[in-house]
């Protein structure tokens, strides 16, 4: 009988534990599936929206940086196996050519009170997908070495290189750091440094590349003079190779992505004098013109379109719960938020400056990934030196336009 | 001949229908994309963009589900036989060597270099050091015997993509093996992932380290049945320990050692996880790599292109098999 009355207590404290939580979101009954990349402020969202999960709420995540790769199938199915993709300014485009995600102008009546304009991402005039970030990548610099070597905080490029050769004369082998692994990280090296040019990547209302040209050879110049002060083995760097290097203190200036830098910074930092000195500014400018020479990302979220009508709602509810204001005041330096009531923060001034300074957003095209993909395949060569940047670049055009051709965007 | 039918039906579902299926898929494209000029916001302001209809699209694809017909298009596009690129290479250059370098810049055959060179540098490697493996443990003391086989198939139970991560950050320019190599040759821009040719070199080696131990299984299992009386009357005879290994072992192991080859040519022609696990995209492709990288393509998985490049991969695994099967179905009939 004892027995009989505690497991009924447990029972009775772990619905009524349940209510509670109900009664964090609000939401009744549904089932919250959502597929991320794997990054800190990521992690952030997805733990808020978490909160909401109940007797009759699941929530489950799966964050992972393949997240691109599985989305178009995951979503394809009906009902999808998420009901929630985060995706960022590329990665959404696969899911609006496929139709895969719906309009969300109801949802955002309804639920959304604590959203604002800027992070309503509409196309032809339906909200489409919600942002909660924005993304660059800018200048990292270590303020000390630089003091003590009586450099200027590096504005341009060429400023850069000059940085890093007094630095090399200081004593520091390979100073400056840029993610250049083979693949998608050196075609974003050339996507920022070609916007900062201000050029453009198609001709005008087609899908045709426009790469081979002044600006073109003037960014693949300026990549492979910065590879110089870099370590031998940087073709095969990625972002996250970047932090063990700079913690070393084998690298005093790097450009790198403004989601990272609240990791450089921590107070926990497992190298504090490093952390202190770690300061952050907009990318470096190009070619002497005035833009920083960075993409502008944006984060967000979209709904699908292949789950019942009950799951979206509580999917749009859960996520509105994990990029709620308390959720960023909670976790300011995590990310540049565009959540109501978010002030800048000393990890956010780069991604700040990048804004300030007039960079261009990242091209949201149905065929830019693949000209990212391609770029990233065939600029390795020319980095190592065994080929021109005009055969590079012919490279990159044949390389897309085959692709592209396949892909119907081309006859 | 009714035993044979359980096989031949699993092998009729799992490897026939698959072949012809890939093979149909790259006969396809993808559908013309009808574009839209659309207007689209966001947190970096407004700007009309060229859009897929979604919806057009749709019905294009219920219509005709499997996409444009394009007959053997792909197959001679520039990312894979290339001939038309081959056509205007020969044109304009001045000699062999430069046509050569032309022809090593598109990417099918630049991949194609690669595979070739790893199998056929990487194969009768793995069979010699597997072979002298094998001897060695066979003449260790029966205690050590067991530990000694451990060790030496560690390198195969390990798995592969692990095993070539540790690689690759032991010979990393601050890693032990190529922080050594530095100091060693005094050149503190050594880097083995740097050069091309030294990436080959360590793939190279990596792929023998990998499987090595698998010739060593099966010619130490060879090694027991090697006949006694044969090996003492050749000791009789006077024959030195080389001796006896170029005259008995060697002929009596030789089915085996065909069979490796079968095996390891199979093998290292599909190439693949050494060069994601190293990062050496930058330096080195291969054939699978090129499937890997046409499915993974940006935002559309490139089918007829992973397809066209899986059949020339069969197609050329075909091609290098092609004069050991001969040879074991000449012997068959002659037997017959």
């Amino acid at each position: 009988m004892n027995g009989f009355l505690k497991a009924s207590v447990a029972i009775a404290a772990l619905v009524g534990g349940a209510g509670m939580a109900m009664a964090d979101c609000g939401i009744e009954k549904g089932s919250v599936r959502i597929l991320s990349n794997d990054f800190a402020a990521l992690h952030v969202v997805a733990s808020a929206a978490e909160t909401c999960a109940s007797g009759t709420v699941t929530v489950t995540k799966n964050q992972t940086t393949e997240h691109k790769d599985i989305q178009v199938p995951a979503l394809t199915t009906n009902p999808a196996n998420y009901t929630v993709a985060m995706i960022a300014t590329n990665s959404v485009t696969p899911l609006l050519t496929n139709d895969l995600v719906r309009p969300l102008d109801e949802y955002v009546e309804k639920w959304g009170q604590d959203l604002q304009e800027s992070q309503l991402i509409r196309v032809d005039g339906k909200i489409m997908a919600i942002a909660y970030m924005v993304n660059a990548e800018h200048l990292f610099y270590r303020e000390d070495i630089l003091a003590e070597n009586g450099i200027e905080v590096p504005t341009s490029f060429d400023e850069m290189l000059a940085a890093g050769q007094k630095l090399r004369d200081a004593g520091i082998a390979n100073p400056l750091a840029v993610a250049y692994q083979s693949g998608w990280y050196l075609g974003a090296a050339f996507v920022n440094t070609y916007l900062g040019t201000g050029g453009e990547f198609f001709k005008d209302g087609t899908a045709e590349v426009d790469i081979n040209n002044e600006n073109g050879i003037r960014t693949l110049e300026t990549l492979k003079a910065m590879s110089g002060y870099m370590s031998p083995d940087f073709i095969t760097y990625s972002t996250n190779s970047l932090r063990p290097m700079w913690e070393a203190g084998d690298t005093a200036i790097q450009i790198s992505w403004g989601s990272t830098t609240g990791q450089y910074i921590a107070d926990d930092s497992a190298v504090p004098e490093v952390a202190k000195a770690t300061k952050f500014a907009a990318a470096p400018t190009i070619n002497g013109g005035s833009i920083p020479s960075a993409a502008l990302w944006w984060d967000g979220f979209v709904i699908a379109k292949n789950v019942s009508d009950e799951d979206a709602e509580a999917s749009f509810r859960a996520m509105m719960v994990g990029i709620s204001p308390d959720t960023a005041a909670a976790n300011p330096e995590v990310a540049v938020w565009l959540v109501k009531g978010y002030e800048p923060t000393p990890a956010a001034v780069g991604v700040v400056a990048d804004l300030e300074g007039g960079a261009r957003p990242y091209p949201m095209l149905p065929y830019m990934g693949l000209l990212h993909t391609a770029l990233g395949d065939n600029l390795a060569e020319f980095m190592q030196g065994k080929e021109s940047a005009e055969q590079a670049l012919a490279d990159v055009t044949a390389a897309y336009t085959t692709a592209a051709k396949e892909a119907g965007f081309i006859e | 001949m009714a035993f044979i039918w359980p096989s031949l039906l699993a092998m009729i579902l799992f490897i026939a229908v698959p072949i012809v299926s890939v093979a149909y898929q790259s006969l396809f494209v993808e559908h013309q994309q009808i574009m839209t000029q659309v207007e689209s916001c966001g947190p970096f302001g407004c700007k009309s963009e060229a859009r897929v209809d979604a919806a057009a699209m749709a019905e294009l694809r219920t219509e005709e589900p499997m996409g444009r017909y394009n007959g053997l298009g792909t197959y001679t596009n520039a990312s894979h036989l290339a001939f038309g690129e081959l056509r205007a290479a020969w044109a304009a250059s001045e000699g062999f060597g430069d046509f050569f370098d032309k022809v090593m810049n598109l990417p099918f055959y630049k991949a194609l270099i690669f595979t070739l060179c790893y199998t056929f540098i990487v194969t009768p490697l793995v069979i010699v050091l597997g072979f002298c493996i094998a001897v060695a443990v066979n003449a260790v003391s029966a205690r050590l015997k067991g530990p000694v086989i451990f060790f030496s198939l560690l390198p195969m139970i390990v798995t592969p993509l692990i095993g070539a991560l540790v690689l690759f950050w032991m010979i990393d320019s601050r890693g032990i093996i190529g922080a050594t190599l530095q100091v060693l040759f005094n050149d503190p821009q050594l880097s083995l992932k740097a050069s091309p040719t030294l990436t080959w070199v360590t793939l190279f080696v990596y792929g023998v380290w990998h499987s090595a131990p698998f010739a060593f299984v099966v010619f130490y299992a060879g090694l027991q049945t090697v006949p006694q009386d044969t090996l003492e009357s050749a000791m009789v005879d006077g024959a030195s320990r080389w001796e006896r290994i170029k005259y008995v072992t060697i002929p009596y192991l030789m089915p085996l050692a065909t069979f490796i080859a079968l095996m390891q040519l199979m093998d290292n022609f599909r190439v693949f996880e050494p060069v994601i696990g190293f990062s050496a995209e930058a330096s080195a492709s291969s054939l699978s790599t090129l499937i890997y990288s046409d499915l993974r393509s940006g935002d559309f998985p490139l089918f007829g292109s992973a397809a066209a490049t899986s059949l020339l991969t069969i197609f050329g695994v075909v091609i290098l098999l092609s004069p050991v099967l001969i040879r074991t179905w000449r012997e068959f009939k002659h037997k017959g």
